[in-house]
């Protein structure tokens, strides 16, 4: 179990701004981090791998990391950690990258086997794809058989067929490894796919932590659907209004009323739902 | 003809360029990585040679090596080294006149490294000298290059302060430039001719070969 409680003076793009968590986690779990850009996610992870200072105290498995001063240097923290640049060894091949950090061939090939990357293994990272070379960091991550894996922001790099597929391998080497695992993610299906309960941040403090159904699935009122979206535009088509809708990476077109055309304005955050078979759209 | 004048410019360059190796790798690291508050003044300390007139460095590194001062003295009563007008001497001043152009592109090549690559190897559990040389040095190899190889052609190519700390010591202290000084003077043209032709050749040959190096490991590397 991961016993968290930390504070430290963070000075981001908004000013300075008090990191302060408390939480526990338990062995085993997968836990995404989710939270709006300078709300201290990375760097929770970059304090749990012990390449920042913080005040505070961490332990893990009754093994005290940090204390008050007193914090065990990265090498001696049984961590790995996937950056969100990969930052491979670019002197090294793939194979040289995992031999790195432990000289375990046997274990270097079978993670080479499951992410497939076993053909290339005498190739220099300069020659992967962004796909390829995020593979290689989590694989480079796990060769120490770490008790704690953190990722930041892993996949966000990478196109959407790509992502799928690392998240299946994620999926895959976390059911194998049983290793706990931080992410870092902004992605809802992602989170909902791979985690097993999620912490929001927002300036620095924890505002939501449960499982994904609960803290992702916003419920209100009777909607049978909910999307939300930016809208773009209302324009006026013979006598009705149509607002243009930004869903994800989708553009939906709907029916508003002149009511509503007139109280909503383009740039807005905007919920769409459908009660039964009447679609409504409000300002958020 | 004698060449000993380029073989002495040559030894000198080479013992030069690795003492200054030696002192500055762990110098350039250190200011590479620091947040003191003390790293702008090393930086200025380090970068003092290059706008110092060589007659001042070689003013005070004359003085300071000279039997007349505590370092000079030490060197010459409990040792047994004269160290000015010697090659020794010749050797000091220059390390402490290429400085510079060790520290610099070193601590550049330190700097233009990815963090995080240095943070994965710490987190590998490896330590800040295996990091070293096992990673930060093998990924800035044109860093390297430049720094070993400007250090030596500079070295080559000093003048004032060879000349006030050496003085114009045949097989001793006097270099190639030093000697195409007097050629000069004593109004030896054509010697000085073939003199300033190979230093110029070496010098461009040299500089060619770093910029040829440096292009094809950035499209090799992507660096």
């Amino acid at each position: 179990m991961i016993k968290l409680n930390i504070t430290k003076e963070l000075h981001g793009a908004n000013g300075a701004m008090q990191l302060a968590l408390n939480t526990s986690i338990e062995e085993g779990e997968f836990v995404a981090l989710s939270g709006k850009s300078g709300s201290g996610k990375t760097t929770l992870l970059r304090i749990l791998a012990g390449l920042e200072d913080a005040q505070g105290e961490i332990s893990v498995a009754d093994k005290v990391w940090l204390h008050t001063d007193k914090s065990l240097p990265p090498q001696e923290r049984e961590i790995g950690f996937v950056f969100q640049e990969y930052a491979l060894f670019g002197n090294m091949t793939i194979e040289q990258n995992l031999l790195y950090v432990a000289k375990d061939t046997k274990l270097a090939n079978h993670l080479l086997e499951i992410t497939e990357l076993k053909e290339m293994k005498k190739r220099y990272p300069h020659a992967l794809s962004g796909g390829q070379k995020q593979r290689v960091s989590i694989c480079r991550a796990l060769m120490k058989r770490p008790k704690i894996l953190l990722l930041d922001e892993p996949l966000s790099a990478l196109d959407s067929a790509m992502r799928i597929k690392l998240q299946n391998e994620l999926l895959t080497l976390h059911k194998e490894f049983q290793t706990t695992t931080i992410m870092v993610s902004h992605d809802p299906s992602e989170i909902y796919r791979l985690a097993s309960r999620v912490l929001v941040l927002d300036n620095g403090k924890i505002i939501n932590d449960g499982k994904p159904t609960d803290v992702l699935l916003k419920r209100q009122g009777s909607q049978k659907f909910t999307f939300q979206g930016e809208l773009l535009e209302i324009k006026k088509v013979d006598v009705i209004f149509i607002a243009v809708v930004a869903i994800g990476q989708q553009l939906v077109e709907v029916v508003v009323s002149s009511e509503e055309a007139t109280n909503l304005q383009t740039g807005q955050t905007v919920r769409l739902s459908t009660k039964a078979f009447v679609p409504t759209i409000t300002h958020k | 003809m004698s060449f000993e004048p380029f073989i002495l410019s040559f030894k000198l360059a080479s013992f030069t360029a690795l003492i200054l190796f030696c002192i500055a790798l762990p110098l350039a690291w250190y200011l590479s990585q620091t947040h003191s508050r003390a790293k702008p003044f090393i930086e200025a300390l380090t970068a003092l040679p290059i706008v110092l007139p060589p007659s001042v460095l070689g003013f005070y590194i004359l003085w300071a090596l000279s039997y007349n001062s505590p370092i000079g003295a030490f060197f010459e009563e409990t040792l047994g080294v004269k160290l000015v007008f010697s090659f020794t001497g010749l050797v000091i001043a220059s390390c402490f006149y290429s400085l510079p152009f060790m520290v610099q592109p070193l601590q550049n090549g330190f700097e233009s490294l990815n963090k995080n690559m240095l943070e994965a190897s710490y987190i590998a559990g490896k330590s800040r000298l295996t990091t070293l040389f096992r990673v930060a040095l093998p990924n800035m190899k044109p860093a390297l290059i430049t720094a070993i190889i400007i250090t030596f052609a500079h070295t080559v190519g000093e003048f004032g302060v060879v000349l006030m700390v050496g003085g114009s010591i045949p097989g001793e202290t006097k270099v190639a430039s030093v000697a195409i000084y007097e050629m000069v003077e004593i109004m030896d043209y054509s010697a000085a001719h073939i003199y300033s032709a190979i230093m110029l050749g070496i010098s461009f040959v040299v500089l060619l070969s770093v910029y040829i190096f440096n292009a094809r490991q950035s499209k090799r590397f992507g660096l």
